[in-house]
């Protein structure tokens, strides 16, 4: 197995003007420092809740948002130092799913044109062969042939996200960003998304970067998993270790958060108190000692190393002081998946 | 957990719901009825555009005339028929008997007032209080709902809070005049799991607390599994099924039911290679079949599901449910 993407310290800073002359009078920290890796032909789920920084650390990624610092490596070519013009050159190669497929659609293009757009941009193909191509991924997502000339507003939520997939398929990428992709859709027409998602990435051997609030959805899609709170990836390891065994009280208490679908079964809930603190002032040490229910007096003070609670072939990674015995030494990346 | 005893504090009957679009009217809600007796919390479930929000709606009625209309039925509250009142007998009852909370309670709290305000403008204007009292009430509402620090809070506004804070303001506000019957309209679903926890533990505390009867409506099977006693199952405008919640949730008998509960992602032993679908789509409100509305989804179905639309009846065996199919699963 090989990586596809490599992701070191990343950060993306937003600066907060004000005063007279609208200088920088803070910045609001929405990824902190954040590393991972992600293999070929894998999903790497980022799970977290509104804030955490799951959406930006997508975007970021794929320098739609300027890093503030940071590397990125996709097939070991930083991705950093590449002028606008190269990085739209390597833009065939990843492609993002939109939450709102309504808003990421233009409503005066008919569906051909919006899923053309990319072989266009790039050149690809003559005409005819280009027609052929919207065709074929119509069908591959599961649209008929007569829609293409119709316009987005006549689709269902479900049917739009189909076009926005087909749309960044066109120009066969080996890695797509999916913020939300079936956050905004209905349970029953949710799971039919999925499953198309995971057919494609079967057929396709893309990897995906699949961002969620939903750790069912994240657990369904996901070979690795990665929980975000307050800009900082505070737990990160392969889905099945994540979910029989959460170590970091945050992933513990977001788990036991989910409402169960099962009358007879009562969760045992950790109830965190109070909010997720503001970004622009995130708490000194750890960022989640203001409601984590094991706070120690080192986790106002120290910020946690990444340490790892599981074994060199099957890493499980966390930020937590307690669990800290021997720290792993730099927060670089490491791929829990790599066994 | 309620009994369902003794006479319905609500009692809703055929009602019929139309709205007027340019393409012609549609039936946002088709001929339901229901009862929501004392002390019960009653959760109506289904997709979006199944009608359930209209219901919570029409309660109050608080759906815009026009272009949406009542077009027959009735809503029987502590024996007055709703439908029947006159804009200011609906408003002396709004708030006072009933109350509604909304999804997003930044726009339904006013941006320009601070919260204090806007809990003893209702106060006082149900019930004869002086601004003194009414304001000492509305602390004491604050702190029920854990609102932490509420003398200072109470003199801070809206946007100065967190989408939590914000929903429990709301509740606190919808429950200050103590009414007998609150519709809470997806009350979490615009917040994060976390505090969607400490949301919904705090209206099930204060659905006791309050003696009184909730109707949440929500397209989270989840919520409803764990804070309902009862649920209302719609699908296009029409009531499909209707259970106590452990029966539903263990014996599905509409094929929709079944299907929705199949489709809820859930954590999982072991992940699933395909997740389980209801095929096809939800049908479009303006062009209806003649018969069973989920027919052509459905695996059930017969040639009679496509010619004639089933009745919501009371399911074999068990007079509490109530199913609208033909071929109901066991």
């Amino acid at each position: 197995m090989s990586e596809l993407l490599k992701v070191i310290d990343l950060k993306k800073y937003f600066p907060v003007r004000g005063g007279l002359f609208r200088r920088v009078v803070a910045n609001v920290k929405a990824v902190d420092g954040v590393s991972f890796i992600l293999q070929k032909g894998r999903t790497l789920g980022l799970v977290g809740e509104s804030g955490c920084g799951k959406s930006t650390l997508g975007r970021a990624v794929l320098r739609l948002h300027e890093p503030t610092s940071g590397q990125i490596y996709l097939d070991g070519e930083e991705l950093m130092s590449l002028s606008r013009d190269q990085l739209t050159a390597r833009r065939r190669k990843m492609q993002i799913i939109f939450q709102d497929p309504y808003a990421s659609l233009s409503p005066r293009r008919t569906v051909a044109q919006s899923i053309q757009e990319p072989l266009d941009v790039h050149n690809i193909g003559t005409p005819r062969e280009r027609q052929k191509q919207v065709e074929e991924l119509l069908d591959v997502v599961g649209l008929r042939k007569q829609v293409l000339s119709r316009y987005p507003h006549e689709f269902s939520g479900g049917q739009r996200q189909r076009i926005g997939i087909a749309r960044a398929l066109a120009l066969n990428p080996e890695f797509i960003v999916a913020d939300e992709p079936v956050s905004a859709l209905d349970v029953s027409v949710q799971s039919q998304v999925l499953n198309l998602i995971a057919r494609l990435q079967r057929e396709h051997n893309i990897s995906f970067l699949f961002i969620s609030h939903d750790l069912a959805v994240i657990q369904h899609v996901s070979d690795d998993v990665g929980v975000m709170y307050l800009g900082q990836m505070v737990e990160f390891t392969s889905a099945r270790a994540l979910y029989r065994n959460p170590r970091h009280p945050y992933t513990r208490a977001l788990m036991s958060a989910i409402p169960i679908p099962d009358p007879k079964k009562k969760s045992r809930r950790i109830i965190l108190g109070g909010d997720v603190p503001s970004p622009m002032h995130p708490p000194s040490g750890c960022p989640f000692h203001t409601r984590c229910p094991e706070v120690m007096p080192v986790c106002k003070k120290v910020i946690p190393p990444r340490i790892n609670v599981g074994t060199d072939t099957a890493p499980h990674l966390i930020n937590c002081h307690l669990f800290t015995e021997e720290p792993v030494g730099d927060r670089g990346a490491a791929s829990p998946s790599d066994h | 957990m309620s009994e369902t005893k003794g006479a319905p504090l609500l009692s809703v009957k055929n009602l019929v719901v139309e709205f007027n679009t340019r393409h012609g009217p549609v039936r946002a809600v088709d001929n339901i009825s229901f009862d929501v007796y004392p002390n019960e919390t009653v959760g109506i479930v289904g997709e979006s555009g199944c009608g359930k929000t209209v219901t919570g709606l029409t309660l109050l009625r608080l759906i815009p005339m026009p272009p949406g209309r009542i077009v027959q039925g009735s809503i029987t509250f502590q024996g007055r028929d709703l439908t029947r009142l006159s804009e200011k007998q609906m408003q002396a009852m709004r708030g006072a008997d009933i109350s509604m909370i909304f999804q997003e309670p930044m726009t339904a709290l006013n941006p320009v007032f601070t919260v204090g305000n806007q809990m003893i403008d209702i106060l006082r204007r149900h019930k004869d209080l002086s601004r003194s009292q009414a304001r000492a009430v509305a602390i004491d509402m604050l702190d029920k709902v854990g609102i932490p620090a509420p003398k200072k809070r109470i003199d801070e506004y809206p946007h100065q809070l967190s989408g939590g804070m914000r929903q429990r303001v709301m509740i606190a506000m919808a429950l200050s005049c103590d009414p007998k019957l609150l519709v809470a309209d997806e009350p979490t679903t615009a917040l994060d799991v976390t505090t969607q926890a400490q949301v919904m533990e705090q209206i099930v505390k204060l659905q006791e607390e309050f003696h009184m009867s909730v109707i949440l409506v929500t397209h989270d099977l989840g919520v409803v599994a764990e804070s309902c006693d009862r649920a209302i199952v719609m699908y296009c405008g029409n009531i499909i099924e209707t259970a106590p919640i452990g029966e539903l949730f263990e014996r599905p008998h509409h094929p929709y039911t079944k299907g929705l509960l199949e489709s809820i992602p859930r954590i999982r032993e072991e992940k699933l290679a395909q997740l389980p679908i209801i095929p096809g789509m939800v049908p479009d409100l303006l062009h209806l079949p003649d018969g069973c509305r989920f027919a052509d989804r459905c695996a059930r179905a017969t040639e009679r599901c496509n010619r004639e639309k089933p009745l919501l009846e009371a399911a074999p065996g068990n007079g509490v449910r109530g199913v609208a199919c033909y071929h109901p699963i066991d």
